[in-house]
């Protein structure tokens, strides 16, 4: 894995699904280097004010004659950066820095695989489930999301893995309730022996505590405010615990994450409960 | 169209790769005794301990790295959200973190001078006797080259901690870290207070070799849809080219009250024209802070791009520059 690369990439298209945007840019050298869980630093805006970068995961690498020459990655509208990155248009340019972070590890032999996304925190699912399916492994997709059109391109999500299930809180696409609701029968009846899942906070805090109700091993890719992606500006925390028994210490997401072992979060430092209810 | 790091134009000031910067350059400062490359450093709590920008930087090309201000004690820093974005600058409350001086030496250090880096090593503490003793240790170290003495964290539990709002205070800790330590003594101040002059006046009669101008400023941001601060620690400092005009008029009042004194200037430097706001207003070297977040090259760009404005300029050095301001029309 080599380190981060600063590419200024040509856009070459911008999609919409639901609330969602997904920029694909030319970036053969960030491609080339991704894997799943790793995120971009994205400069947004073309006029003269100061922003700092936006991190988005990596949500698919393209290819070019069997080289990775693209990069894709998805994101809300929902401040000044968004905006402009919901303005750009082919032939545009884009400073991106990447990829950034540590990736999911996949298992050591082939096995089953739950993934689990909650609203946009699917999209590097879309990248690991290539890199898991490779490995021989059988792959379980599981999204969720408040509404129907927060769900993270469902269309295009059945070809993603070996299944597909959807949960909606409201119940307007898939099954009504959250995707935690779900996890049980699907890792009981797969087999599945490791859950992967990026999304919102409190849903990696419960993914993590099914996951170990369960007894299988969890991964997840989490989400903090971040001002640099590289390490220097110690924002993007989370407590974690590692070493002395019941001691956290807070660990850049940036460098040291996105991807941590669920049960090393200390989700009841995030207000979000006990691993073990 | 091109982007640059401010998402607009290309930079009208760009030399060539690697131009000036290194070498017997016009850009070659002495700083309290201390010879520097360029008059471009790292800026603290924005280099994280200089190892994480080693893939990115060649961190003996630089000016110095200012390192994150080391305790005492280690310490976990504020709870999230540390961060937000305001209009030309960020709001940070990330609460000093940091490793402790005992791990700083034994593991940070190392890495900065096997890297052949120069260090500033940021000293904050509590009361004047923990910064005396951080300051002891770090001095023993002979790769710290100067300490800088962070008087201004505005992201502290209590307004006392910030002693560079009383010039007593801050003239108290300054004593005790100069009859500690055998190394040159930056003191870094704030611009939150009604005479900055004083304060100035108060760390150099107890001793500082020269002066770090200015730390964030203590702001606020709001969500409005949510109802509360953006940020966990509700207030936090601002930085980036937000504070800038309010950086160059600090380093300005200073130079010009106290001629002589060395100034480390601070806030909101992105470009080289940045660096030459402040080095023509009487700045010895300036620091890049929050522009690092956006390019981690940045401060070796600062530096590249001053080389070619010297020559824009026909100046033979960087230390020519203050001679050349003309204040009036």
């Amino acid at each position: 894995m080599s380190g981060p690369v600063r590419e200024r990439c040509q856009v070459l298209g911008q999609g919409r699904s639901g609330v969602y945007h997904t920029l694909t840019v030319a970036a053969p050298r960030v491609a080339t280097a991704s894997r799943a869980g790793q995120f971009l630093a994205v400069l947004p805006g073309t006029d003269h004010t100061f922003r700092l970068r936006r991190p988005f995961s990596v949500h698919r690498v393209g290819r070019s004659g069997g080289t990775p020459a693209t990069v894709e990655f998805s994101f809300a509208v929902l401040g000044p950066g968004t905006q402009a990155l919901a303005a750009l248009r082919e032939g545009e340019e884009l400073d991106v820095l990447g990829p950034l972070g540590r990736p999911f590890r996949p298992p050591a032999t082939p096995t089953a695989c739950l993934l689990v996304g909650g609203g946009y925190g699917a999209a590097p699912l879309f990248l690991l489930s290539e890199e898991l399916r490779a490995r021989g492994c059988r792959v379980d997709l599981l999204t969720g999301a408040a509404t129907a059109e927060r769900l993270f391109k469902p269309a295009e999500s059945a070809a993603v893995g070996d299944s597909l299930t959807i949960t909606t809180d409201d119940g307007s696409a898939g099954r009504r309730g959250v995707v935690t609701d779900a996890m049980p029968a699907l890792l009981a009846s797969a087999g599945g022996t490791v859950v992967y899942a990026c999304g919102p906070m409190a849903m990696l805090a419960a993914v993590a505590r099914t996951a170990a109700a369960a007894g299988v091993a969890c991964q997840v890719a989490v989400e903090e405010q971040m001002a640099c992606g590289t390490g220097i500006c110690f924002s993007c925390v989370v407590p974690l615990f590692d070493g002395a028994p019941g001691v956290t210490r807070m660990a850049r997401t940036c460098i040291e994450g996105p991807v941590f072992d669920g049960a090393a979060v200390a989700w009841a430092e995030l207000g979000l409960g006990e691993l073990t209810p | 169209m091109k982007l640059d790091r401010r998402g607009g134009e290309p930079a009208p000031l760009h030399a060539p790769p690697g131009a000036g910067s290194r070498g017997a350059s016009p850009l070659a400062v002495d700083l309290c005794g201390v010879r520097l490359p360029t008059p471009v450093l790292a800026a603290s709590g924005c280099f994280g301990f200089g190892r994480e920008m080693a893939g990115f930087v060649d961190l003996a090309g630089i000016g110095a790295v200012v390192t994150k201000s080391v305790s005492l004690e280690p310490r976990r820093g504020r709870p999230t959200p540390r961060v937000t974005e305001t209009p030309s600058g960020m709001l940070n409350a990330i609460g000093l973190q940091n490793p402790g001086v005992e791990a700083f030496c034994a593991v940070d250090l190392p890495f900065l001078a096997e890297a052949g880096a120069r260090v500033v090593a940021s000293v904050v503490g509590r009361s004047a006797d923990e910064f005396g003793r951080v300051a002891a240790r770090l001095a023993a170290e002979p790769a710290v080259r100067l300490l800088e003495v962070n008087l201004s964290c505005p992201n502290v539990e209590h307004r006392g901690e910030v002693f560079a709002t009383d010039p007593e205070a801050a003239a108290a800790v300054i004593r005790t870290v100069k009859s500690a330590a055998g190394v040159p003594v930056l003191a870094k101040l704030t611009a939150d207070v009604t005479d900055l002059v004083a304060v100035a006046r108060a760390v150099v009669d107890a001793g500082a070799d020269g002066l770090t101008l200015i730390n964030t400023l203590l702001g606020m941001a709001v969500d409005t849809k949510r109802r509360r601060p953006r940020l966990a620690a509700v207030t936090g400092g601002l930085s980036g080219p937000a504070i800038r005009p309010v950086a160059v008029r600090c380093v300005w009042q200073v130079a010009t009250a106290m001629p002589g004194v060395p100034i480390v200037a601070t806030g909101g430097v992105v470009t080289a024209e940045d660096a030459a706001e402040f080095l023509l207003v009487g700045a010895t070297a300036v620091a890049v802070g929050t522009a690092s977040f956006v390019d981690p090259r940045a401060v070796v760009e600062v530096a590249d791009g001053l080389a070619g404005y010297l020559r824009a300029q026909g100046v033979a050095t960087v230390g020519d520059l203050p001679a050349l301001f003309k204040p009036g029309r």
